[in-house]
């Protein structure tokens, strides 16, 4: 019986190549067929990089299964036997990479990629409506009434919603999403608050500089900026910027960052 | 004090001989009292002048220190020589030299004190061996610190004049402590086989612990220079320094940064003397010289991975701090333009990891009973690998035009979650978990239990591993995603602990376990294969790399700031540079550092080869 199952092994190098394929097709199946998200290139690149770096350094662990794996490779090299097939392997495998090489330096159509830094750093200090707001300690006015006045807090969230429905959700979507009637008409698309990477990680007092300043006034020092969102000090008073803040939090259930506990 | 001078004279006859000696340190740590006592004078004095507005006469801060207003012309420039990329690669080609030179004593010490204490002459050859390594990097240390403050004097003057009158009192003290740590570490090096055997081991011991506080100290004072650049304190709001050296050295962020140097330095000296190892295993030429060596390198590993495991934990307390103390800094430093950095920083952690599990699992050969764990490497590696995706995971992804498209917005919606800060937390708890997995089957490849309860003990160890991962995963996931910021980053205290309790609770009992334990064959050292060396370098290159770029992206975030928010930086080199420029600058150094350690692993080769010289001298 051991005798008939070594018969059927596959070969060390076989398996390896077999267990990266398996890993790229899952990530594959899953991820584009599956979920219909499929992992940007970029990144598939850095997970398929670490995951033949993982399969080698298990596949070499050992002595034996080192000379497993290299063991046909050797042969191929050193074996006078199979010296036709070594000049195939040669030529084809040096033939291949200068295939992949000319596909990805080939000149295409599509933009190029762009490093966009989301998150912009906020200045330490902002002039807005002028007068100057210290952005290292503002904090929203009515968030406080979340605890103290629970019913005029829920008014202020009506008024915010409001004033998302009549501005914002023109782009960013009736429910928080980044999926507005104008969303497809804009690069990049405009921001999904639902997300968890989004508001829920930043304080109320840099969605204040934002709103307020929009895309003109993002910092200088990662331009070029691309941003269509309006400067809405020019539309909107400082109250309803306060009050839209409280409608995003309360929307999507997140809370923002804060250092105090509750 | 003189009946116990007696006493210990009666107890040790050799002590006459030394009491001299020991007096010479109690005058030493006397003297550094004094000097303390009259810093505070000092400072007490410059308090005064402040009311007075006057300076004090002897004192060497004046009253009140604005931060100049520069202009490009107020910064000289020599032809041919770039200003920032000069002071940049000096600072941190000293800074590795340092981290180095001071982690290689704190592990001397204790392999020293593990060698007297278990009475094993391997460990005495082997702390020396490791501090012969530090003796020409401590000289090349204190050239580049020359070259660094001659450099900050020529090419950045008016920051230079700044700091020196912000922090003068401690500067003077620096250059006093250098010299008792120069002193500590000839007497500590030079004595070691003068001072062998009985009080005289104790004495060479103490002089160990001397050299690492004053090495320590060292540490601290030049990292209060550094924080305070960073998170300026000691200031009233008009950004003038008052003169009490003390608040500014005891600024937001000087704290998290000991902690974190002083772990990470650990870290990574171990990492260098492995490299060490690595290259006299593979130069080695008879088989109880690659048993040497390898021994060497396995007990490197061992210290690197020891320091490595809280050290993401006090990286993260560091950049929980850096945010707490600026948003600004914070968002720069981790959702700006040094995220990218920051992808680049993941990457390179978890090559560490992967390379220190790689160098113990081809280490599993040494032993005849490794067999037994063999199977459980693929699973050890399915886990580590698998953190280490979600570890480097980006939360914005570069993506083409058609993947924007094909995603519906710039965030991936199931990927997208894993490139925030719990995920990252719960992943790296779970790579550290793992790999301690990997050295407790490595402790055991070698050993069988003869406890009764051996199958209690494995199904104990299951469950607690089992339990804890799910708290990990738990703390990460609901507190992560689904608390406020301040829960969000308290959560990460218990995934700490929970990490922390496996650890010690696994080796405990696992210890326990195998008290007795019946040894498979004798450890066949130097039965490592050549690649396994090569881990040992990796982790020696990624270490050096990761200070480099982290030391980069900790200055960077100062941005146009010579000292954030107080002393702007007027030079024509005032701007954030492009990432790939960073990283070739770093890159640079790092091949650099790399070119100048081996001339110094070649050079503790040199002192010990001999060439015939028959014929060349005068025969008398």
């Amino acid at each position: 019986m051991s005798k008939v199952t070594k018969g059927l092994e596959i070969p060390r190098l076989l398996q390896a190549a077999l267990v990266i394929g398996g890993i790229y097709l899952a990530f594959w199946a899953v991820f584009d067929l599956l979920l219909g998200q499929p992992i940007p290139r970029s990144l598939m690149g850095m997970y398929m990089f670490f995951v033949v770096a993982g399969v080698f350094m298990v596949f070499t662990a050992t002595e034996q299964s080192t000379r497993e794996l290299v063991g046909p490779i050797r042969a191929l090299v050193e074996d006078p036997s199979r010296r036709a097939l070594r000049n195939v392997v040669f030529a084809v495998v040096p033939g291949l990479a200068a295939v992949g090489v000319f596909l990805q330096m080939q000149p295409s159509d599509e933009a190029p990629l762009e490093l966009r830094s989301i998150h912009p750093a906020p200045p330490s200090s902002v002039k807005i409506f002028g007068k100057r707001y210290d952005l290292m300690s503002l904090e929203n006015p009515y968030r406080h009434l979340e605890k103290d006045d629970p019913e005029q807090f829920r008014e202020l969230v009506g008024t915010g919603g409001e004033v998302y429905i009549r501005n914002c959700q023109y782009c960013h979507g009736d429910k928080l999403d980044g999926k507005g009637p104008y969303a497809q008409g804009l690069n990049p698309v405009p921001l999904n608050f639902q997300d968890i990477g989004t508001i829920a990680q930043l304080q109320e007092s840099f969605l204040f500089w934002r709103i307020a300043t929009g895309g003109p006034g993002l910092p200088k020092e990662a331009t070029p900026w691309i941003s269509s969102m309006p400067v809405w000090e020019k539309f909107l008073s400082e109250d309803e910027i306060w009050q839209v803040i409280l409608y995003l939090y309360d929307y999507t259930g997140h809370r923002p960052r804060s250092w105090g506990h509750e | 004090m003189r009946g116990l001078l007696t006493r210990c004279v009666a107890l040790h006859p050799g002590f006459a001989r030394w009491r001299w000696a020991l007096s010479g340190l109690v005058a030493l740590a006397l003297a550094a009292l004094v000097l303390g006592a009259a810093g505070e004078v000092q400072a007490g004095a410059s308090d005064s002048a402040v009311e007075a507005t006057q300076p004090v006469a002897g004192s060497l801060a004046p009253a009140v220190i604005a931060p100049p207003e520069l202009t490009a012309a107020d910064y000289p420039s020599i032809t041919g020589v770039n200003s920032r990329v000069t002071v940049w690669l000096v600072a941190q080609l000293h800074l590795w030299f340092a981290a180095f030179v001071l982690a290689v004593p704190i592990f001397v010490f204790i392999i020293e004190a593990i060698g007297m204490r278990t009475r094993d002459k391997r460990y005495d050859d082997m702390a020396y061996e490791f501090i012969k390594i530090s003796i020409t990097a401590y000289s090349l240390t204190a050239i580049l610190g020359g070259l660094l403050l001659f450099s900050l004097i020529v090419l950045y003057p008016h920051l230079f004049s700044y700091l020196s009158r912000v922090f003068g009192e401690s500067m003077f003290y620096y250059a006093l402590l250098f010299f008792a740590e120069s002193a500590a570490l000839y007497l500590y090096y030079y004595g070691w086989q003068w001072l062998q055997g009985g009080f005289r081991k104790w004495l060479h011991l103490t002089l160990g612990l001397v050299l690492n506080a004053v090495g320590t100290t060292l540490m601290f004072l030049a990292n209060g220079w550094v924080t305070f650049m960073m998170s300026p304190a000691g200031l009233d709001p008009a950004g003038l320094f008052a003169g009490d050296t003390w608040a500014a050295m005891h600024n937001y962020l000087w704290n998290p940064i000991n902690l974190h140097r002083f772990i990470a330095n650990i870290a990574y000296g171990g990492s260098i003397v492995g490299a060490y190892a690595a290259f006299r295993f593979l130069s080695a030429t008879r088989p109880e010289e690659r048993a040497h060596y390898d021994w060497m390198g396995y007990n490197a590993n061992f210290i690197a991975i020891l320091a490595l495991l809280p050290l993401p934990f006090a990286g993260y307390y560091l950049a929980a701090e850096i945010y707490a103390y600026s948003q600004q800094m914070g968002i720069t430093l981790m959702g700006g333009i040094f995220a990218w950095l920051f992808i680049i920083q993941a990457v390179l952690i978890g090559t560490l990891f992967l390379s220190a599990n790689y160098y113990l699992w081809c280490g599993m050969g040494r032993s005849d009973g490794a067999v037994r764990y063999n199977r459980y490497i693929k699973y050890l590696a399915i886990a580590i690998i698998g953190s280490f995706l979600v570890w480097f995971t980006p939360h914005t992804l570069v993506l083409t035009n058609e993947e924007l498209k094909a995603l519906g917005g710039p965030y991936h919606k199931y990927l997208g979650p894993l490139g925030i800060m719990p995920a990252k937390n719960t992943a790296v708890n779970v790579m550290i978990l793992f790999t301690a997995l990997s050295f407790l089957f490595y402790r055991r490849s070698n050993r069988i239990a003869t406890v009764a309860w051996v199958k209690a003990g494995n199904a104990a160890q299951l469950a607690l591993y089992t339990a804890g991962i799910a708290n990990l995963l738990f703390l990460g996931i609901y507190h992560g995603y689904f608390t406020n910021t301040v829960y969000k980053v308290a959560a990460s205290i218990p995934q700490v602990m929970t990490t922390l309790i496996i650890i010690v609770v696994s080796i405990t009992l696992d210890s326990v376990m195998y008290r007795g334990a019946r040894e498979v064959a004798p450890l066949n050292w130097g039965r490592v294969p050549n690649r396994a060396q090569y881990a040992l370098f990796l982790l020696a290159v990624a270490f050096t790399w990761l200070m480099g770029l982290m030391g980069y992206i900790r200055s960077g975030i100062r941005q146009h700031w010579h000292v954030t928010d107080v002393f702007r930086d007027a030079s024509p080199d005032a701007y954030t540079p492009t990432l790939g420029y960073a990283a070739n600058v770093v890159s640079m150094g790092t091949v650099l550092f790399m070119a100048m350690v081996i001339f110094v692993f070649w050079l503790s080769q040199v002192s010990s080869r001999k060439t015939p010289n028959a014929g060349f001298w005068k025969a008398h």
